[in-house]
């Protein structure tokens, strides 16, 4: 539990943790997004690059960096393995009963793992450089044009800053309540899959009663201090967009520019393949 | 001898950036049949020096001998060491879990792969023994009881597996007075009974000083001291040094001394005092 470092704030007070959260929200949108869009080599190394920057300039160390793909790793083993068995292409390289593999799936395979990782670090990096508090702050922000329809923003924005905040609270208690439970001879790592699944009730149980009493006496204790998300509430730390803020904007427009040509313009993987050749 | 402990140590995130030491070379001997309290701040290693003593923390530096269990060997027998000793943690109402009581109380003991004859047995025994009612309580849910209750049902949870060494981890942290002298009551119940050896945290003077035969104190990962609680209390500078306080019986004792009184280190408790002040009235009447 404890070594998966997903979305967990890593403090460096770096350039990239003092941009505008909202700025960093729609950067990561944008980038996802894009993921999806690009298919070459070239492009995916732009991707890497793009985030080899973000990381070194946010002084993030590149094995927390490599530690938050922990949590997909079984996902991307499973594609990468599955692509290369029962992708048909045309260079057939070996071929043993029904399964043939080609070079064709290696590539595609190799293509969706990069995919996926390059997918995951994003978010990873926007929660390794941003506070809880700032993220909402900046979905909230984001939001603030829905409430012309009524949308509660506001609330929503509550809901998950409350969300993020017990996150290490729950982990921590997990982590008790596991001790626990082994301290009575309970046996977790043993067995097959059922087994498995049925040992962890001793923990579950426990832990979704210690939550659903969390919350009960948090919603308590903001009545207890006349808590209501009324419209106007002001805020003790304002968002800015400064010159900082515009000069990441313009380096991830370049980025952009440069991915989006490569799709679109000019083959860069055929151009860099015909050296080769 | 009970348990064996040799420059044991340990440091918590081994080369990560948040590496911290949390124990330093203790070693100490902990004989059989004593109520040994651990005292210390927060942080001070306590919780991590306990979690040792039934594996639940992995030796990695020192030498540790639980009874004839030895943790220096390749594959230490953990299934037997966490029979033999007994933990409860710190608030032990949160890790109930079964739909009635007899069979959350039953789950250490299945644990330990028990017959279902010996397993009822001891269910039983157990819950009687913590002072609840078998017939009463034993089908019902756990998370109906009452505080006290609960945490009683969590110690029979652990007194079921009959262990021969007792830890509890602050066993009166977050109760009211009485529920505080009605579980000291029942700990000390339980190490004439049962656990003869019994290894307690606690941040109570007063209650170290009623119980323990002998205490160890702890402080930033190092072992400080390891004496009877009325030497400990008597050593003043090293009180203050290790950022500890004395027991309210030996507070008054010493206004009464300031006042000309005569009375011996031993006025750490109340009775022990209150003794004292009437042997000394008796003399100088």
């Amino acid at each position: 539990m404890n070594n998966i470092s997903f979305g967990q704030y890593y403090p460096t007070n770096s350039p990239i943790h003092k941009l505008d959260p909202r700025l960093k929200l729609l950067i990561t949108l944008g980038y996802i997004v894009l993921i999806f869009f690009i298919n070459s080599f070239t492009s995916y190394l732009f991707c890497a690059l793009f985030i080899l920057t973000i990381a070194l300039v946010g002084r993030i160390p590149l094995k927390t960096l490599l530690k938050s793909v922990k949590a997909v790793i079984f996902l991307v083993f499973f594609i990468t393995v599955i692509n290369v068995l029962f992708y048909k292409g045309n260079h057939l390289l070996w071929s043993w009963w029904k399964i043939s593999i080609y070079l064709d799936g290696i590539l595609y395979a190799i293509k969706m793992a990069l995919r996926l990782i390059l997918l995951v670090m994003g978010p990873a990096l926007l929660t390794f450089t941003t506070t809880p508090m700032e993220l909402t702050d900046g979905v909230e922000s984001l939001l603030s044009p829905l409430k012309v329809i009524k949308f509660p923003v506001h609330d929503v924005a509550v809901i998950m800053s409350i969300a993020l905040r017990m996150i290490p609270t729950l982990m921590e208690e997990t982590n008790k309540i596991t001790m626990a439970q082994k301290a009575r001879g309970a046996d977790l790592d043993s067995g097959n899959v059922f087994k498995r699944a049925k040992a962890l009730i001793p923990i579950l149980v426990p832990l979704f009663v210690g939550a659903f009493r969390r919350a009960d006496e948090l919603a308590l204790a903001m009545d207890a201090r006349c808590y209501n998300a009324t419209p106007n509430r002001t805020k003790y730390k304002l968002l800015h967009f400064g010159w900082g803020d515009l000069f990441a904007f313009l380096i991830f427009g370049i980025y952009l520019a440069l991915v989006i040509m490569n799709i679109h313009l000019f083959d860069l993987d055929a151009l860099i393949w015909g050296l080769f050749a | 001898m009970a348990i064996e402990v040799r420059d044991l140590g340990y440091i918590y995130g081994k080369k990560t950036p948040y590496e911290m030491r949390a124990l330093n070379k203790i070693s100490l001997h902990i004989e059989k049949g004593e109520f040994l309290a651990i005292i210390g701040h927060t942080g001070s290693g306590k919780s991590t020096f306990v979690q040792h003593l039934n594996g639940l923390i992995k030796l990695t530096e020192g030498k540790l001998r639980v009874l004839d269990i030895d943790l220096n060997v390749k594959k230490p027998d953990y299934k037997r060491l966490r029979t033999t000793v007994g933990m409860v943690f710190q608030y032990p109402e949160y890790q109930l879990f079964d739909e009635t009581v007899a069979k959350d109380v039953g789950f250490g003991p299945r644990n330990m792969g028990l017959e279902k004859e010996e397993i009822d047995k001891r269910v039983k025994e157990a819950i009687e023994l913590v002072g609840l009612s078998y017939e009463e309580v034993a089908e019902r849910s756990p998370f109906e009881l009452s505080g006290g209750q609960k945490r009683r049902v969590a110690i029979a949870g652990v007194i079921a597996m009959k262990p021969e060494v007792l830890v509890l981890d602050e066993p009166t942290a977050g109760l009211d007075p009485k529920g505080k002298r009605d579980i000291i009551a029942l700990v000390q119940k339980l190490k004439q009974e049962v656990c003869h050896t019994v290894i307690m945290v606690s941040h109570d003077m007063d209650l170290v000083a009623e119980t323990a035969t002998k205490v160890a104190v702890l402080k930033d990962g190092e072992l400080k001291a390891y004496l009877p609680p009325v030497q400990l209390f008597a050593n003043r500078q090293g009180i203050a040094e290790w950022g500890l306080d004395i027991p309210y019986s030996a507070k008054i004792a010493d206004c009464l001394r300031d006042l000309g009184m005569e009375l011996s280190d031993n006025c750490i408790t109340p009775e022990n005092l209150a003794n004292e002040i009437l042997a000394w009235g008796g003399k100088n009447e």
